[in-house]
């Protein structure tokens, strides 16, 4: 096979085309949307690394996304850390904390990690405004911060540059997914969700890999955290409960468990469908509020019974039945 | 002394909701290895239909009565249509689709009743109870229904064909095939059979947390709680887990942590258990044939 036009290549290339000209066609509030998306890409890459990958279920992925933004805003807001520095920092905490809960997520089997992770992310915005650390989270009113300006005298505004600043993020963040998964310790990874008993015969250490992963994961979701804090400028206890963690669930499962390139679908999808149940409640009024539930529990279900490989898997497969026609 | 056993009681009543709602989810980890996710939604959704009963000026009992019998209906219906088709699918899928069934509960009770927070009535209210004055009338009638739900679900388990049927269904299905009994119908009332106890722990926890699409996702994560302490294949571990739950954080909340961290008492048990004794006080220890 030669190097030249491969689709996936040129896809990716594509996609990122349209990405780099987003900030300079559009402006204001779609930006900050098409930051969102962003966001919501690299915290779904995480998660999809953990239970795609890896087939470690986690329902409380919400909760490391919180402590990468309360990371973010109580070192920029409270410390004097620069913004650029704060985000690696909370990130880094994020894998650190992922690696500890990693650590007895090794005893529980699939289903006990999906209690815990469950309860994680239940209890998360309780300790999140917890009295005792007010000094730093400042309760239940949560933690504001400056919205970083373009560095350098550089001729973008706050809003581009912050949507320059996430798509860095989540073009390194692909990039370096895409080469873990596809590396000895992917195949590792891979191995001990399909077979584990035949992976550890096989000298995989598993509570190694398990418990890495796990950390790496949280590393994910902490970045988008912290790069969430930035871009929102506030953080505060309601934004990070069971809704959170769940909507991540349904990013990964409508983009395709285990792909990559599917968290972009999942990602846009988690962001626009509360955004339409809100234009909706305009004219329908509070019981709009119930559609992003209805319309997540239904796509749940509907997903595991006909598209298991969700968005990106029914796009590989229409792919490659075009391909064959040829 | 009084304040403390004022904890007590009220530990123990919402305890008691624990414990049948964790027996509801023993009940189907026994038959399936799988916890039901929308266990709590559907207690709530069973518990709008009860207010709305009795919105109607229907009588308590006899909304009582009608709601446990639509759910135990409903618990069927969703096993046969919902849940059956993933009966061979991996764990992660089965997760998945509870969490589908959750969200769908959720969003269904919000679009029909509201969101906004609502009173539920109590069938015991008036003066407390034999004179004494730590326990309210609703905190003691709802730990006796707890306790007479937990008798009869042992009764039917231990003295009736339809639940020893179940019993062997759920412990050996392919012998239980072999001898006659329908393994598929069995594992559907099982469904029935914890939605309908879901139904009543959404009932009487609904005068205490009152009434609003979110308020069994604290429930059930209690529930969990109780079920992972007392051993998630054992019925009995899981009932004393519950209590043993209801009162632990209860007194916590009043006298170490605080009410406003309540839940993390339920995260720090759940993963306590799971750390330092993963099969429960009273499971069994789980070995895999490699």
């Amino acid at each position: 096979m030669s190097r030249v036009a491969q689709p996936g290549t040129i896809l990716r290339l594509a996609v990122l085309a349209a990405a780099l000209a987003f900030p300079f066609a559009a402006s204001g509030y779609h930006l900050y949307q098409g930051a969102q998306v962003l966001i919501f890409a690299i915290a779904l890459l995480g998660l999809n690394l953990l239970t795609g990958v890896n087939g470690q279920i986690s329902l409380g992925h919400g909760a490391f996304f919180a402590i990468g933004g309360y990371g973010a805003a109580i070192l920029t807001a409270k410390l004097g850390v620069p913004y650029l520095l704060a985000v690696p920092l909370a990130s880094l905490v994020c894998f650190g904390a992922g690696f500890l809960f990693g650590f007895p997520a090794l005893r529980f089997g699939g289903l006990y990690l999906a209690l815990a992770t469950f309860a994680l992310a239940v209890a998360t915005p309780q300790i999140l405004a917890y009295k005792g650390f007010d000094f730093l989270t400042g309760g239940s009113s949560g933690v504001s911060l400056a919205k970083p300006h373009a560095p350098f005298a550089l001729p973008l505004t706050t809003d581009q540059w912050l949507y320059c600043l996430c798509l860095l993020c989540a073009a390194v963040l692909y990039w370096a997914a895409r080469n873990l998964v596809e590396s000895r310790v992917g195949r590792a990874l891979v191995a001990l969700r399909d077979q584990p008993i035949a992976a550890e015969a096989m000298g995989v250490n598993a509570a190694l890999y398990k418990t890495t992963c796990f950390g790496v994961s949280a590393l994910y979701a902490g970045v988008a955290g912290a790069l969430s804090a930035l871009a929102v400028g506030f953080v505060s206890p309601e934004s990070f409960g069971l809704s959170l963690s769940l909507s991540f669930l349904v990013g990964i499962v409508v983009g395709g468990l285990g792909s990559l390139g599917g968290v972009l679908f999942g990602a846009l999808f988690i962001e626009f469908v509360p955004n339409l149940a809100d234009q909706l409640s305009v004219t329908f009024g509070e019981s709009a509020k119930a559609l992003p539930g209805a319309i997540y529990g239904g796509l749940l279900i509907l997903a595991m019974a006909v598209m298991p490989g969700g968005v990106a898997g029914a796009l590989e497969a229409a792919m490659r039945r075009v391909s064959r026609k040829k | 002394m009084n304040a403390f056993l004022h904890q007590l009681a009220s530990g123990a009543a919402l305890g008691g909701v624990y414990a049948i709602m964790a027996l509801a989810l023993v009940m189907i980890y026994q038959a399936t290895q799988l916890v039901n996710f929308a266990q709590g939604e559907m207690a709530m959704f069973s518990t709008y239909f009860a207010w709305k009963l009795t919105d109607l000026g229907w009588p308590y009992w006899r909304a009582f009565a009608v709601t446990v019998v639509v759910s135990f209906l409903g618990g069927v219906l969703i096993e046969r249509v919902v849940v059956r088709p993933f009966a061979k699918a991996p764990v992660l899928a089965s997760v998945i689709v509870f969490i589908g069934l959750s969200l769908i509960f959720n969003a269904l009770a919000g679009w029909l009743y509201g969101y906004s927070v609502t009173d539920f009535p109590t069938p015991f209210d008036g003066p407390p109870w034999f004179g004494q004055r730590a326990m309210s009338a609703h905190e003691s009638g709802s730990i006796l229904v707890s306790l007479a739900v937990l008798m009869l679900v042992y009764a039917f388990f231990r003295f009736t064909p339809l639940g020893l049927a179940m019993r062997a269904a759920a412990q050996n299905p392919t012998s239980s095939r072999l001898v006659g009994i329908r393994v598929g119908w069995m594992l559907a009332i099982g469904w029935g059979l914890a939605a309908a106890i879901g139904a009543i722990a959404g009932m009487m926890a609904a005068p205490i947390v009152y009434l609003d699409p979110n308020m069994m996702a604290g429930v059930l994560l209690y529930a969990f709680a109780g079920a992972v302490l007392g051993g998630i294949d054992n019925p009995f571990g899981a009932a004393f887990g519950g209590f043993a739950v209801g009162v632990t954080e209860n007194l916590m909340g009043a006298y170490v942590v605080g009410s406003e961290v309540k839940l993390s008492v339920a995260l720090a048990i759940i993963v306590g258990v799971l750390v330092w004794r993963p099969s429960g006080l009273f499971g069994r220890r789980l070995v895999a044939r490699v």
